[in-house]
């Protein structure tokens, strides 16, 4: 089941995705969509009462088969706030332990008739074959080492935050690339905002091809940084499934960790993202984490607003939503 | 004087007789026989005019599932197909539940097949319980009729296991087939490395856990002086040091399967588990260096590697799906393409489907020779047909080319004498 991008030629602009599997299927008008709606919601969060009717009566279930703290509790939060009703799915509560397969599980939660299915797995592709199965919306939450739509899109929305455009940035990714589904979706929407994206890391991190993708590969971690409005660093693992990649987290954080020296090779106004969990001294330095430019806690407070966009536009919120204040 | 049937006005093909002429075949019992002038009144005559009558075509991979996994596929079912596919042989690899390890498995998987549609040729492990650590007994499987030593679908990675099992074999007559695979590099990989697998985040298979193997297979043979078949070549590289043996005498032969010359790793798009298989479908300049290979003789065999599965292991998430595709109604079809592609000549395709895989098993059959065994193969190159799910006559329908539109149809086949297949609608 393949997405393809969306386009509208002459129309009015609709938003037409029923499902998120990925940064991919998304056009740049629907991105810039995304984030529209998202700052418009971002408000809800500073009110008194946090809470707006437009999901009533929807159910979102939010099916997570990888430990997840931080998403899953973004995405409950989001719907809670649009006053859908949310059901958590996690492997402890789940039968995934017990064998059974996602095709099954699916099945189990259609009985629930949800409207959207939140889902993270470990298989990349999951996302798709809940589609195949389940007549509702999925929305990925984490693929595999493929996509994280919603943190590319939370990335996108701090970067947009604090500049005019994302469109001639120069932004560098640092880390661990080949394994990570955040820099999937993030150099995908990146480049199709129009900003120039430059990776670095020792060659282990780098996935075949990568410049398929649309992004340049710079030789050092000072090239990629040079001059960057952007510096994003990833979470580093020494090992991925008996796959050596690097010889230890010291010998990373002394080459490729970002510190004060390296980042002043970049532009003044840089900023300074990171998806989270952060290893500090290891990816990045304390005092580069906590520094003036980190815009780290701004994507945190920006993923609940991009989910609340998401859910709404896939439920085709729009229509229903409006029915639903108005009652 | 028994039965006699006639297949009539057909072009007989056989690279081996070196014959391609339009004539009728006879068959009496299970024997070709000398055609004659006057047709006698009892026989059966089929008229295969425009149809390409080849000897009996050998697919010297396939997964029959039998013993063990009876759900996929049985030794039945899966001669069945053979027969409806245009084979009259197939070779069964040993990876079944028990293993074709010992004598026993052998002559269970032969007793099965004696009520099968097609010739089995059991293919037994090169090491017990294809642990890839203690050779297994390679005579007393060849009493009961083993043909060749494998352990596919697991890599042997002990390169003195290797070698000691080429030359152990060779003691019985019997030949090496390589499932050339680095595990090591092709470790939790689901798909080719490359564009597809960045795309896709699916952790990629690279060329090379191909390649490197294949390069040491040769080296082992010609060390040793002896020849080895390497199974399902996918890979440039690999067709390159195949090649490049091949032209300093090392004794190496080569299959590779439909869908390495038809498909590239752009099939898996969608996460579609059946487009899933090891080794994966590969690049287009991979696919590319199969077909000149196919036509340059670098390759010798065109195998399937039939792995039926059913939707337990096929409709879950692409990681998790096992590798295999079912290939044998498919095979004579996208074999033809080739040859409407002009990368292969008809000579040519029945040399990969017949004469060389019966010469690398040191089977007695591929040849329309008079006094032969009447193993044919009937294919009308013409004819076009929808590969539907429903109509698929294996036990599993894992296939990545159903709903294709495809054309040349086998529409006869004959083992010993006897019809095991029959879409000719012509029988009088
Ligand atoms: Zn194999």
């Amino acid at each position: 089941m393949v997405e393809k991008e969306s386009s509208n030629s002459g129309q009015a602009y609709q938003f037409a995705h029923k499902h998120i599997f990925g940064i991919r299927q998304l056009s740049s008008t629907d991105i810039e969509h995304i984030i529209t709606t998202a700052q418009s919601f971002k408000e809800i969060s500073n009110r008194a009462i946090k809470k707006v009717p437009t999901l009533r009566g929807k159910t979102v279930v939010n099916l997570f088969m990888e430990p997840s703290t931080r998403t899953r509790l973004s995405f409950e939060i989001a719907a809670k706030r649009m006053s859908a009703d949310t059901f958590n799915i996690a492997p402890s509560s789940s039968s995934a332990t017990k064998g059974e397969s996602l095709v099954d599980t699916a099945k189990n939660i259609e009985a629930m008739n949800p409207d959207a299915i939140v889902v993270r797995h470990s298989s990349s592709g999951a996302p798709q074959l809940l589609a195949k199965h389940i007549d509702c919306s999925i929305i990925n939450a984490g693929d595999g080492i493929h996509e994280h739509p919603s943190q590319g899109l939370l990335d996108m929305m701090t970067i947009i935050d604090h500049k005019p455009s994302i469109e001639g940035l120069k932004i560098a990714i640092i880390g661990d690339i080949a394994h990570s589904r955040v820099a999937g979706s993030d150099i995908l929407g990146f480049t199709k905002m129009g900003a120039r994206v430059c990776l670095a890391g020792p060659a282990t991190f780098l996935p075949y091809g990568v410049s398929s993708l649309g992004a340049e590969i710079a030789t050092t971690v000072e090239d990629a940084i040079e001059d960057a409005d952007v510096v994003m660093a990833l979470r580093i693992q020494k090992e991925r499934q008996n796959d050596p990649l690097i010889p230890s987290l010291r010998e990373y954080a002394i080459q490729y960790g970002i510190n004060r020296s390296r980042l002043k090779k970049a532009k003044p106004d840089v900023l300074v993202m990171h998806p989270g969990p952060i290893n500090r001294g290891v990816e990045m330095n304390p005092d580069v984490a906590d520094g003036s430019w980190s815009v780290i806690l701004d994507q945190v407070t920006n993923g609940v607003a991009v989910r609340m966009a998401l859910l709404y536009l896939t439920l085709g919120g729009a229509k229903s939503g409006q029915e639903q204040t108005e009652s | 004087m028994g039965a006699i049937t006639i297949l009539q006005g057909g072009r007989l093909v056989d690279p081996v007789l070196g014959i391609d002429t339009i004539e009728d075949l006879w068959i009496q019992n299970d024997r070709i026989i000398k055609s004659e002038s006057a047709t006698p009144k009892q026989a059966r005559v089929y008229d295969v005019s425009g149809c390409l009558v080849m000897p009996g075509f050998i697919d010297m991979h396939v997964h029959l599932r039998e013993p063990g996994q009876e759900y996929k596929e049985t030794i039945q079912s899966g001669t069945r197909a053979a027969a409806a596919g245009g084979f009259t042989g197939v070779a069964c690899m040993p990876n079944t539940n028990p293993v074709n390890d010992c004598g026993a498995v052998s002559r269970f998987i032969a007793e099965a097949a004696r009520d099968g549609f097609a010739k089995v040729y059991p293919v037994g492990a090169i090491s017990k319980g294809l642990r890839g650590i203690e050779l297994a007994e390679y005579a007393e499987m060849k009493a009961e009729g083993v043909v060749a030593l494998t352990d596919d679908g697991m890599p042997v990675v002990d390169s003195q296991l290797m070698r000691r099992a080429m030359e152990y074999a060779s003691s019985f007559g019997l030949k090496i087939i390589s499932h050339a695979e680095d595990p090591a590099l092709s470790f939790n990989g689901t798909m080719n490395e490359g564009y597809v697998s960045t795309r896709l985040g699916l952790k990629g298979i690279p060329t090379i856990s191909e390649s490197i193997m294949v390069y040491r297979e040769i080296a082992l043979a010609e060390f040793v002086g002896v020849p080895v078949h390497i199974a399902h070549v996918s890979t440039r590289p690999a067709v390159e040091l195949i090649r490049a043996a091949k032209s300093r005498g090392v004794k190496v032969t080569a299959e590779t399967a439909p869908h390495y010359f038809t498909l590239t790793d752009e099939a898996v798009e969608g996460y579609d588990t059946h487009a899933k298989m090891n080794p994966p479908l590969r690049s287009e300049e991979d696919l590319l260096a199969i077909r000149g290979a196919l036509s340059d003789g670098t390759i010798d065999v065109i195998a399937t590697d039939h792995a039926p599965h059913s939707e337990l292991e096929k409709d879950i998430e692409y990681d998790l799906a096992a590798n295999g595709i079912i290939g044998l109604e498919t095979a004579v079809p996208l074999g033809f393409e080739m040859v409407r592609q002009g990368v292969i000549d008809v000579k040519r395709l029945v040399e990969l489907f017949s004469s060389n895989p019966a010469e690398i098993l040191g089977v007695h059959t591929g040849s329309l020779q008079e006094g032969g065994l009447a193993d044919i193969t009937v294919v009308d190159p013409e004819k076009e047909f929808v590969y539907a799910e429903e109509a698929i006559v294996s036990k599993s329908v894992n296939s990545p080319f159903v709903d294709w539109n495809l054309k040349g149809k086998p529409v006869l086949t004959i083992c010993e004498g006897a019809v095991t297949h029959d879409h000719s609608g012509s029988v009088e």
